[in-house]
């Protein structure tokens, strides 16, 4: 089929960006998204022309890496699917497909497609751990965690730090990444000693990062790949709401 | 040659080995720790751990790695689970246990005591997972859930959903990012490792180019650790990540490091086939699928109709006519030659006859759909993803492809390659899986490595360094390592020919599984050993990367890689030729029994081989690391 392309290309975070126009003629259904911009970029590299940077790694829905705005949508069209994932055979024939890079302050270009995302990576760092060293760790059954707790845990545990959460947002929040973290680590008993701590510099690190505020849009969970649920930001809240009184 | 190797083994029985290394390995105190810098290239669960391991002792730690966060290591990707002998279904597993079938199923190719240890230190991982918050499956009494693996015959695989991977790396990445809040860690993510700098014989640092500025950077530290993870991105389609690379440990090699077994790759019977020319990766399937899904191609090579018109009675259900007694549940090394011998013999299924069919129709038929469904319903949901069809109504199609690189670096007992200061843990080094990994001991190994052995054996090393102060970087050594560095990009960069460096690692990868893939031939590894030098000719003067060398520039990432693959590949090659017998997952064509089983050569082939460089890719030095069996007699392993 004939795909038509609008590509965000902008060489480095000091550079403005533009959308730049691309024809496919030859795509076949079956090629993953990012196989057709590997296409696109063969084409642009045997003319002597730049190809477009996006990031990737895994290619199987579980590293987080790869990340667009496909149609205005973070990862594109299909419910819980990372762009990685999308295949050729959610497009038709003759579609213009437009694709730009994840939005937000806290995520600057690097070039083209390419975001940098450590931001959250700082907002791990600030707290989003069990305080265990080597070495400490107790015998394994000693603390039995229910089943549904312990599934309830993964649930939250499952997020793969995409930053579509962020870039589907209108605020640019990283409410729903933080909000899983937390969540996680406090449905365990492992994690529950440090909640109030943990949440408290969590949250002031999101704000520092220049991350916007949660409204309840809940337009995260909709384009979240792994299908993280709001309710953790409600948890999250609460947690917070809790430490700051206790704190006083 | 035979006794340059020393591999360090500890005195004392087998059981007594770690404990007794452990008493006496030197210490660092605490105040000399902060004085001592270690670099850790890669943030798997090999490096992460390591990193934070060491961290948290109080050394001061560098952490490097090429994606934009440390939690994306290709760990992540790990599905089915990690062993360890906990022994909580009470089905008489023990250390030794474990040791044996991990021994076994590598064809008594590995060193007794790594393997042995590897066990040891199993029960502690899980203990040290479930302190961090990694959500294990649990029992509804709330005590650690387990299920059986591939190999062996007790349930010791402790699994988080079909995400194990992920959830123990995001566990030891929270442990590294805890360490980078303390100061203890510095972290280099988009950073990629294209040198080591050696000082008077000793690995003293690095040189890196980041990756979102182009520029070349020096490191220096008091002992350099490669964390880099497998190489079976070398066969282009693979299970690995786009990134995945073997430069780390290859300039390594280049600079003194041997290389061991690097010929033997695992190629895991259960994942997606190619599809078209531009795939560019081959999604693995649980090899739990194996267990109701039934393997067949037609009898007819000619056969064009659906797989749902093929009568039963030609159909050719070629594992469990071969294999009775185990049937679809063969091992991985022979599951995969037997869909290669179907396909080679122009049955293969699928437009482009590469694969054959995983049919679950009986077990619908027996168990019903829902059954099916709650055991396979997420594989049966990410087949569909991937392929558009639905595995409830017609066979899903599968395919061999490299996975695990049994090979590496060559460490002794203690991690240490063969340059003083430079320690190898993870998938990079070759130490405990022999010719065959058994499924879930790979997540094991990497945190064992990284978490238990290596804070104890580097600590051994520093304790003769303390008196060594900061290393320099603007030594002459690290003028020529990063003049070395930048040439050859400039190379890249100026060769201005017509073809991508994407474009040789498909040419290179298809040649290498073709005939250093699943069977090996003297013939076919001769003709490769020729093609791969011609492909290397072409790649100095035929490689296009567009842009420069101080940008972002994903194009000539990419020539750094395949420009080591180009060479590793024949040492690949040389190594498989030089071992004229079949063991585990390297299948020497002329070396197998009348039933076309794998047949090992104990008296002239029972070691490990370790390359050395010798400034030529062609013209490697064999040394011999002969593998001695004190506790076990190797046997003949049977899947009949
Ligand atoms: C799809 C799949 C499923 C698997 N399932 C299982 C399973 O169920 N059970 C099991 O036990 N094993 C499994 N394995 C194997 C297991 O996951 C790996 O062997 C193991 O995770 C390797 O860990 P590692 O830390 O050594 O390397 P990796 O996790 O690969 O990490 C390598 C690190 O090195 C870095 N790096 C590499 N090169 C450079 C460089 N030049 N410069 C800077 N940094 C570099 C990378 O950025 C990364 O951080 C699976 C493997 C795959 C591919
Ligand atoms: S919450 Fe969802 S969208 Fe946000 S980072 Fe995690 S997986 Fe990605
Ligand atoms: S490339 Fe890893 S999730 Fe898409």
């Amino acid at each position: 089929m004939k795909i038509h392309l609008k590509i965000w290309r902008q060489k480095d975070s000091q550079s403005k960006g533009e959308f730049k126009d691309y024809t496919l003629d030859d795509v076949h259904q079956e090629l993953s998204f990012l196989e057709m911009l590997d296409t696109l970029n063969l084409k642009l590299v045997k003319k002597g022309e730049y190809p477009v940077e996006f990031d990737h790694d895994c290619r199987e829905g579980i590293c987080g890496q790869c990340g667009m705005m496909i149609n205005g949508i973070a990862h594109g069209p299909l419910k819980n699917t990372t762009t990685c994932q999308l295949h050729m055979r959610s497009f038709k024939d003759g579609d213009t497909i437009y694709i730009e890079p994840f939005k937000a302050a806290a995520f600057p270009v690097v070039r083209d497609l390419k975001v940098n995302r450590s931001s959250l990576d700082h907002i791990i760092t600030s707290g989003g751990y069990v305080s265990v060293d080597t070495g400490q760790a107790p015998e394994a059954n000693s603390i039995p965690i229910a089943h549904e707790e312990a599934e309830a845990a993964f649930d939250a545990a499952a997020c793969i730090g995409c930053g579509a959460c962020v870039a589907s947002c209108k605020n640019a929040s990283a409410a729903l990444f933080t909000s899983a973290k937390i969540t996680q680590l406090e449905l365990l008993p492992q994690g529950q000693t440090e909640t109030s701590k943990r949440v408290i510099s969590m949250v002031k690190q999101m704000e520092e990062e220049g991350f916007g505020h949660c409204t309840n849009t809940e337009a995260c969970q909709v384009e979240c790949p792994e299908d993280i649920s709001v309710l953790n930001i409600a948890r999250m809240n609460y947690e917070y709401n809790k430490a700051k009184i206790l704190n006083k | 040659m035979e006794n340059v190797l020393k591999s360090e083994i500890p005195e004392g029985p087998l059981s007594e080995k770690w404990s007794n290394y452990k008493k006496t390995a030197k210490l660092v105190s605490p105040n000399n720790r902060k004085k001592l810098e270690v670099i850790v290239v890669g943030t798997g669960l090999a490096g992460a751990s390591a990193a934070a391991s060491l961290a948290e002792m109080g050394y001061n730690v560098k952490s490097f790695c090429f994606q934009d966060s440390p939690r994306r290591a290709h760990s992540v990707a790990a599905q089915g689970g990690v062993n360890a002998a906990k022994n909580y279904k009470n089905d008489g597993d023990s250390v030794y246990r474990m040791f044996y079938d991990t021994l076994k199923g590598g064809d008594f190719r590995s060193r007794e005591a790594n393997t042995y240890r590897l066990a040891e230190c199993s029960a502690n991982l899980i203990d040290q997972a479930t302190a961090q918050g990694v959500p294990f499956g649990r029992e509804y009494g709330g005590y650690l859930r387990n299920r059986s693996f591939g190999g062996v015959q007790v349930s010791r695989t402790f699994y988080a959903r079909g995400q194990t991977g992920q959830q123990l790396l995001l566990g030891s990445y929270q442990a590294l990012m805890r360490q980078v809040n303390t100061g203890k860690v510095s972290l280099y993510a988009r950073h990629e490792m294209l040198d080591l700098v050696l000082i008077e014989g000793k690995a003293k640092g690095i040189i890196a180019r980041n990756l979102d500025t182009g520029k070349v950077e020096r490191h220096g530290a008091h002992a350099v650790v490669l964390a880099t993870g497998g190489y079976g991105k070398i066969y282009y389609l693979s299970t690995l990540a786009m990134g995945c690379n073997a430069s780390a440990i290859w300039r390594a090699h280049k600079k003194g490091a041997f290389m061991a077994n690097p010929s033997w790759t695992q190629i895991h019977p259960t994942c997606l086939p190619q599809s078209g020319e531009y795939q560019s990766k081959l999604t693995l399937m649980s090899e739990s699928l194996r267990n109701d899904g039934r393997i067949w191609v037609p009898k007819d090579k000619n056969d064009t109709r659906k797989a749902n018109d093929i009568p039963e009675e030609e159909r050719d259900y070629y594992l469990e006519r071969k294999y009775p007694a185990f049937g679809n549940l063969a091992p991985r090394d022979i599951a995969s030659r037997s869909a290669k011998e179907q396909i080679d013999a122009g049955k293969g299924i699928g437009a482009l006859k590469n694969a054959v069919y995983l049919d679950f129709s009986k077990a619908i038929k027996e168990y019903g759909k829902d059954i099916i469904k709650e055991r396979y319903g997420n594989l049966f949901n990410m087949y569909k993803k991937i392929t558009g069809i639905d595995a409830y109504l017609e066979p899903m199609k599968i395919s061999p492809a490299a996975h695990f690189s049994m090979g590496g670096l060559w460490v002794d007992y203690e991690l240490k390659t063969t340059i003083p200061g430079l320690f190898a843990i993870g998938e990079a080094n070759f130490s405990d899986h022999g010719a065959n990994r058994l499924g879930a001991n790979s997540l094991l190994q990497a945190c064992v490595d990284g978490y238990f052995v290596l804070p104890y054996t580097l600590q051994n090393f520093l304790a003769d360094e303390i008196k060594q102060p900061k290393t320099d970087i603007n030594h002459p050594e690290f003028d020529k390592a990063e003049q070395a560095v930048k040439k050859q990009i400039e190379g890249f960069l100026t060769t201005k020919g017509t073809k991508t460096a994407e474009e040789f690692n498909k040419l290179l990868g298809s040649e290498l599984y073709d005939k250093c893939g699943l069977s090996r031939s003297k013939e076919g590894l001769e003709q490769a050993i020729k093609n791969i030098q011609d492909l290397r000719k072409a790649f100095k003067t035929d490689l296009i990367v567009p842009g420069e060398a101080s940008e972002v520039n994903s194009e000539l990432e990419k020539a750094g890689r395949v420009a080591d693959y180009m060479e590793l590949a024949e040492l690949m090659c040389i190594d498989a030729l030089q071992r004229e017998e079949s063991c585990g997952a390297h299948f020497r064509t002329e070396y197998q029994t009348a039933e076309s089983e794998a047949k090992r050569d104990d008296t002239n082939f029972c070691y490990s081989s370790a390359w050395e460089w010798n400034n030529n890719p062609s013209n490697p030095i064999l040394n011999k690391e002969k593998l001695i069996f004190e506790t076990v007699t190797p046997s003949v392993r049977s899947y009949k």
